[in-house]
């Protein structure tokens, strides 16, 4: 936010909402659909009022059909309109995976460069709200490994309203996920916000002795790990990376060369996953900058549980960051 | 650390005169480093903001060694050089014997297993010259860090005296017998010798001095020097170096003074451009680096940098100087004493003052003509005073 400009109290979910109707405003090719986004308001009510606004035509209700209304927006980004797909969650849209992988992603390429798909997808994911097990998984580490995606995770107020007019700008397939417990978060964003830039992880805290490397729904518990940290008189850097594909490599090494040790905060789980990728990144480019074995923060191997105690234990938690962090700084008992 | 002589293998650092943060410029002053030759300050050749220092006092470490990283002004920090690890031991590096798919191969016993150590403090160890296998971890799973080994580096330093005189004196003998024994081994000498008339420029320094307060006068080995650093003009092969197989001309006259150490030995460190500094000029800087040499304080650029070194013998009485390379230079030129002798020329015998010049070359470099020419040039440069 530029500095002097008034800020306006709000949440994650308006934020969004606003960006939407920045997009539908600002470009009449751009239009929403998706299951429950007109009449029901979508169903975290993130589309709440637009059909009133902007008529059924530029906000479709879909049939329960992933893998039909993402082929749908495939076809009409390739006929010139600036889709917006949202999928409900990111558990529903392996159904689509066929029409994201096969298609999205590989029609540029395989039309010799032809015809790119100006298509943005947006998905909530994460666990957090007792969806239980086939609502609440964080598969957007998957989508990373696919070449000809793009993959944003906003974690703020100001990449939930600044990405998604990038992300329709882009000549190609983008993928945003929204962690689902972030949308009742609630700050002050700037009034003049706008767009923002998707290809740069961002320094959210700065510090000397360790990098804590996140993204999306747990940056907010990252951050407040740091503060622990600090009261420690350990000084920890929070990177979010904002974008998993493709990855700021640089950002990474850069923060790790600085502070020699790294903890990755990811609610995915551990095994072939993004956290994974990032470590492997490390060892490629900061090998012998490192002092300390880095460490990861992920969810349970186990399929998301329903109970509430058992949900908060399988995701990473603050108490747990703030132990990886010890661990790798050395810090006994 | 840099090379501060053909000879010079390792070097102790004594003291950092930077920190990380502070931003230096080409010539500041960053470092005292301890080496046969005494203690030399080591300039810096870049500009930017120094990172990281990665050598702490009391290390010694090989030439070669990073001693900080520095920052420039637009990049961001580069990454220190990646020093090789160590080949592992053997028994590790042994191929595994086969197994069948339901064995495992035993797993070594915990002493049996290298020192758990991150990549950087491996890295600094190496750098620093500690031994990690004495050094204790305190890092995760009590592996060992680049605190610990930062640690170990400044115990191993504290119980170390610094060299006495004697050792320093044994030091600077051993580098000195390196380096002119290898001059003799490698270098093909060839040797002339010129007498020269020195009474115009005699003549010419008496009268100047004469206009001078005292603490101004002028030396005749100044003369001598200016004559030498003009002459490379004529005959550019006698100065720079023997590297590689190949001549590699030297950028600037930069002429080593040979300097004798009151407790013996001796430095010949360098008077920068000599060929572009005035007589007054050449005076004051070689006084003060007579008393560098002798105090202490020589820079490093001063030790690296001579292209061509003078050595006068004069005053200790003797007639004509022999001399010996300083490798990779290829030539030295000597002075004998200055005395008067009789001289004949136009028919008369008559006394003048007189000087032996002697020149020792490379014959990889230039041939007895050349060296002729290069003699004969500082001989007509004598007899003009008025214009060196």
């Amino acid at each position: 936010m530029t500095a002097g400009s008034q800020t306006v109290k709000t949440t994650y979910r308006e934020a969004v909402r606003a960006a939407l109707r920045e997009a539908l405003q600002r470009d009449e090719r751009v239009f929403l659909m998706g299951e429950d986004v007109g009449r029901y308001g979508g169903c975290f009510a993130v589309s709440k009022g637009l059909l009133e606004e902007f008529g059924p035509e530029r906000i479709r209700d879909t049939p329960l059909s992933e893998s039909a209304f993402v082929g749908a927006g495939i076809g009409a980004a390739l006929g010139g309109a600036r889709p917006i797909v949202e999928i409900m969650t990111v558990n529903f849209s392996l159904l689509a995976l066929d029409q994201i992988v096969n298609n999205a992603a590989t029609i540029l390429h395989m039309s010799g460069g032809q015809f790119n798909i100006p298509l943005v997808i947006r998905m909530t994911t994460g666990a957090g709200r007792q969806l239980a097990a086939q609502h609440s998984h964080s598969l957007e580490g998957w989508y990373a490994h696919i070449p000809g995606i793009k993959v944003l995770t906003p974690a703020t107020l100001e990449d939930a309203r600044g990405m998604l007019w990038t992300a329709l700008e882009d000549p190609d397939p983008v993928l945003i996920f929204e962690h689902g417990s972030l949308y009742n978060m609630e700050g002050e964003l700037a009034e003049d916000a706008g767009p923002v830039e998707i290809d740069k992880a961002a320094v959210r805290r700065a510090g000397t002795d360790i990098s804590l490397i996140t993204y999306g729904g747990t940056l907010v518990k990252t951050l407040e790990a740091a503060e622990e940290l600090g009261r420690d008189g350990i000084s920890a850097e929070v990177i979010d990376l904002r974008t998993l594909r493709p990855l700021d490599t640089a950002a990474i090494v850069e923060s790790v060369s600085r502070t020699h040790r790294a903890v990755i905060v990811d609610e995915g789980w551990k095994s072939g996953s993004i956290s994974a990728e990032i470590m492997a990144r490390i060892m490629e480019n900061a090998f012998y900058e490192l002092d300390a074995p880095p460490a990861r923060v992920c969810s349970a191997e186990v399929p998301m549980p329903y109970p509430k105690h058992l949900e908060d234990a399988a995701v990473p938690q603050r108490p747990g960051i703030v132990a990886a962090a010890r661990k790798v700084m050395g810090c006994h008992g | 650390m840099p090379s501060l002589g053909a000879d010079m293998e390792a070097g102790t650092l004594v003291e950092w005169r930077v920190k990380p943060g502070n931003s230096v410029k080409r010539g500041d002053i960053v470092a005292l480093v301890e080496t046969e030759k005494g203690v030399i300050e080591v300039e810096i050749f870049e500009e930017g903001t120094v990172d990281a220092l990665l050598v702490q006092p009391g290390a010694k470490v090989p030439v070669g060694t990073p001693l900080a990283t520095i920052r420039g002004e637009t990049q961001l920090a580069q990454p220190a050089p990646v020093i090789a690890e160590k080949p592992a031991e053997a028994a590790r590096k042994a191929p595994a014997p086969p197994v069948s798919p339901v064995e495992r191969a035993p797993i070594p016993s915990p002493s049996a297993r290298r020192p758990h150590i991150s990549p950087l403090a491996r890295r600094r160890a190496e750098e620093v010259g500690v031994d990690i296998a004495a050094v204790e971890g305190t890092g995760a799973d009590s592996s060992i860090t680049i605190a610990d080994i930062d640690r170990a580096a400044s115990q191993a330093v504290q119980p170390k005296a610094p060299a006495t005189a004697a050792e320093r004196q044994a030091g600077l003998r051993k580098a000195i017998a390196a380096a002119m024994a290898r001059s003799k081994r490698e270098i093909p000498h060839y040797y002339l010798g010129a007498e020269i008339d020195m009474s115009r420029a005699m003549t010419w320094l008496t009268a100047e001095n004469l206009k001078r307060p005292v603490t101004n006068r002028l030396l005749y080995s100044v003369l001598l020097i200016r004559a030498v650093a003009l002459a490379i003009h004529d005959v550019p092969e006698m100065n720079g170096f023997w590297i590689d197989g190949a001549f590699k001309p030297g950028q600037g006259v930069h002429v080593g003074v040979a300097v004798s150490l009151r407790q013996g030995g001796l430095v010949a460190p360098a008077l920068h451009d000599a060929d572009k500094k005035s007589l007054d000029e050449l005076m004051h800087d070689m006084l003060d680096l007579v008393n560098r040499a002798r105090a202490g304080g020589l820079r490093s650029s001063e030790m690296s940098d001579p292209t061509i070194t003078v050595t006068n013998l004069g005053e200790q009485g003797v007639e004509t100087v022999f001399g010996v390379i300083y490798p990779p230079q290829v030539a030295l030129v000597g002075f004998g004493k200055l005395a008067e002798r009789p001289w004949a020329a136009q028919g008369t015998i008559s006394a003048r003052p007189v000087i032996s010049a002697s020149l020792a070359a490379d014959h990889r470099v230039s041939d007895g003509h050349r060296g002729g020419r290069f003699l004969a040039a500082i001989d007509r440069l004598l007899q003009e005073p008025e214009k060196l």
